[in-house]
C-alpha cells in the first residue's frame, strides 16, 4: 500500500480511463502542470501514467492520477501546499531553462554563416 | 533476444485467465534459453503465481509491481526486454509508464475480449503481441512463439 492511501484524500474521479481522468483534471484544476511518468510525490508514490501526465491545483489541493491495474484510473485529491509548491517551483525552473535555450538559440543563429549571396549582403 | 539478457514480465490485474498460464510458460521458455527473468505483479497475481509454482521451476523471482516502478525510476534496477501483460486500459497506462522510464525493449501482450481494441491504444514504441483470448491459452502461446524462439 503506498503513502497516498493512508492519507486523508478526496476521490473525484473513481475507477475511469487514465485519458478521461486527465481531461478532468484538464478541465476543473486552477492550475495544471504536466510531469513524466514516475515523478515522485509524497512519501513514496511514483505517478503511473501515459505521458503527458496532468497534474492539477485546485486551491490547497493536489489534483493528480492513481492508478490500479484491478480498479483503473482515480482522480485523487490531498492537500499539500509543500508538494504545490514544489510542482511550481519546477514549471519555474523549466521556463527559466526554456528561456536560456531559446536565448542561446538565437545567438546561434545570428551566429550562422549566410546562406547566400544576397544574405551576405544584408548583412 | 540474445542470451543472458534480462527480461521483466509484468503482470496486469489477475481477472483474465490466460495471464497466468502464458506469465508461466513465458517464464520457463525465457529462463531455459538463458535469460535472467523477474515477474512482476500485484499482491493477488504474485500470490496465484507462487501457489501454482511453488518449488519455483518456473518462476524464481518476483517483485511487487509498484516496487518495481519505484526501484526502476530510483536505478536501482532495470531490465534488457519487458514483456507487459495487458488486457485493460490500467494495464495500458503501466506499460506506458515503462516504456518511459526503462531502458528495456517493450513487448505489449494484449490480450482479453476486447485485444484488437486496446491495441489500437497503445501508442509507445513496442512490438505488439496481440491475441483475442480469455481462457484458451493457444492463440496468445502461437503468438509468443513465433516472438520468442
Amino acid at each position: 500500500m503506498s503513502c497516498v492511501e493512508q492519507m486523508k484524500y478526496k476521490l473525484y474521479l473513481e475507477r475511469t480511463s487514465f485519458r478521461e481522468a486527465r481531461e478532468y483534471i484538464e478541465k476543473t484544476s486552477d492550475e495544471v502542470y504536466y510531469v513524466d511518468p514516475g515523478y515522485k510525490i509524497f512519501k513514496d508514490y511514483y505517478i503511473i501514467g501515459v505521458p503527458p501526465i496532468a497534474m492539477g491545483v485546485k486551491g490547497k489541493e493536489l489534483v493528480f492520477t492513481f492508478v490500479k491495474p484491478c480498479h483503473g484510473t482515480f482522480v485523487m485529491a490531498i492537500e499539500s501546499e509543500e508538494e504545490i509548491e514544489r510542482l511550481r517551483a519546477r514549471e519555474m525552473e523549466k521556463v527559466k531553462v526554456k528561456a536560456v535555450l531559446q536565448k542561446g538559440g538565437r545567438s546561434q543563429a545570428a551566429a550562422a554563416a549566410p546562406a547566400s549571396f544576397q544574405d551576405m549582403w544584408k548583412r | 533476444m540474445a542470451e543472458n539478457e534480462s527480461a521483466l514480465l509484468m503482470m496486469g490485474c489477475p481477472e483474465v485467465p490466460v495471464q497466468m498460464s502464458i506469465v508461466l510458460y513465458l517464464s520457463n521458455k525465457l529462463a531455459k534459453s538463458g535469460h535472467d527473468v523477474t515477474v512482476a505483479g500485484t499482491d493477488a497475481a504474485l500470490k496465484l503465481l507462487k501457489i501454482s509454482d511453488p518449488e519455483e521451476h518456473y518462476v524464481t523471482r518476483t517483485i511487487d509491481i509498484d516496487r518495481c516502478i519505484a526501484d526502476i525510476v530510483e536505478k536501482k534496477i532495470d531490465f534488457d526486454h519487458c514483456f507487459a501483460f495487458m488486457h485493460s486500459d490500467a494495464g495500458v497506462t503501466y506499460a506506458a509508464t515503462v516504456s518511459a522510464i526503462s531502458r528495456a525493449k517493450m513487448h505489449a501482450v494484449i490480450f482479453g475480449k476486447n485485444a484488437e481494441e486496446l491495441a489500437d491504444t497503445v501508442d509507445f514504441p513496442s512490438e505488439k503481441i496481440v491475441a483475442k483470448a480469455v481462457h484458451n491459452p493457444m492463440p496468445l502461446k502461437n503468438k509468443i512463439d513465433r516472438v520468442v524462439s
